[in-house]
């Protein structure tokens, strides 16, 4: 394969590996058993090894590795880190709203009281999720940084020189620029911004 | 011997939810002298400050963790040596709980939990109320 092909699917890249693995074992092999082997017969295998070595390298820069570092991994990051910010918002909203129930219920007293109070202990009990999601999203942004490392060290290891990341912008066409889902907190606009937009673009019809 | 729910509880943990969780449950079982601290340092500085009955700790939290923070408590010779210490965490591999055991743990509770769970924990420690 020269530059410039499409990348190699696994099961071509798996017989590569197996190609190195080959060629190696037959060098060694050649070395230790005949050493009237000839240099010759030797450098041509090298070459084979460094041709499969060089198709690796490649399909490796063709990885992008840099757009998986600046891009998928850094927004996935963005947006587990906005996922703790807004269950721990609307948990701290749910907690406000029981302690104000409680006081309301310490005032009517009895038996009625008791009731509302279980119920409001039921809801602070389901409200400990948040601590539970927030350790479990904790470990995935830390499996994303070891994955980050790896790449970097892969990309290391093979010499590979790699551009810096540069965000060119959606290429998705039509509608589906329009399908984002959940904006992070810089991207999105409040209700407020929404409701004056609308009423300049009233204005302007 | 009844328990004295007027004594100071210190609760440790880093997210203010779960304090607010805990503080509110043991409101709910009586227990209204609560003190709160988001780290293990924070809460070895309370703890020399004032006598507490009972700590509520989570473990994983940063820069002290609870673990540390009870493993000092025990290696101290202030009072605060033996104060029962109940730990609340997510980690709930079986060498996590060994080694808060070895520590001096007296108790163990697992998150999520609830109310019937803490109040049972509770009296496990320090007695029926």
């Amino acid at each position: 394969m020269t530059i410039g092909e499409e990348p190699l699917d696994k099961q071509t890249t798996e017989n590569k590996k197996a190609k190195i693995v080959k060629i190696i074992s037959s060098v060694i092999d050649k070395v230790d058993q005949n050493k009237q082997v000839s240099l010759n017969s030797i450098m041509l295998q090298l070459r084979d090894l460094l041709v499969v070595i060089e198709e690796m390298r490649y399909e490796v820069s063709t990885l992008s590795p840099q757009e998986i570092k600046g891009k998928h991994i850094a927004g996935a990051t963005d947006e587990l880190d906005a996922i703790v910010d807004a269950t721990s918002e609307a948990t701290s909203v749910i907690m406000d709203a029981c302690e104000k129930i409680q006081e309301k219920a310490s005032g009517i007293g009895g038996e009625e009281a008791d009731a509302i109070n279980e119920e409001v202990m039921k809801v602070y009990e389901a409200c400990s999720f948040q601590d539970i999601t927030g350790q479990r999203i904790s470990k995935v942004v830390r499996t994303f940084h070891a994955i980050e490392t790896k790449i970097d060290n892969l990309v290391s290891v093979l010499g590979i020189k790699v551009k810096d990341y540069i965000d060119e912008g959606d290429d998705r066409e039509g509608d589906d620029r329009l399908m984002n889902g959940p904006q992070l907190p810089p991207e999105a606009i409040s209700q407020e911004d929404i409701d004056k937009l609308l009423a300049e673009l009233d204005e302007a019809d | 011997m009844a328990v004295d729910k007027n004594m100071n509880v210190l609760i440790v943990d880093d997210y203010t939810t779960m304090l607010r969780i805990i503080k509110n449950l043991l409101k709910q079982l009586g227990f209204d002298n609560v003190d709160e601290a988001t780290d293990g340092t924070m809460a070895l500085e309370k703890i020399k400050a004032k006598p507490y009955g009972l700590v509520i700790s989570d473990w994983n939290m940063e820069p002290m963790t609870g673990y540390e923070f009870l493993k000092q408590i025990r290696a101290s010779s202030e009072p605060y040596k033996t104060v029962p210490f109940i730990m609340i965490t997510a980690e709930s591999k079986t060498e996590n709980v060994i080694a808060a055991k070895q520590a001096g743990v007296n108790n163990y509770i697992v998150k999520p939990f609830n109310a019937e769970t803490l109040k049972n924990k509770i009296a496990a420690v320090l007695g029926d109320f």
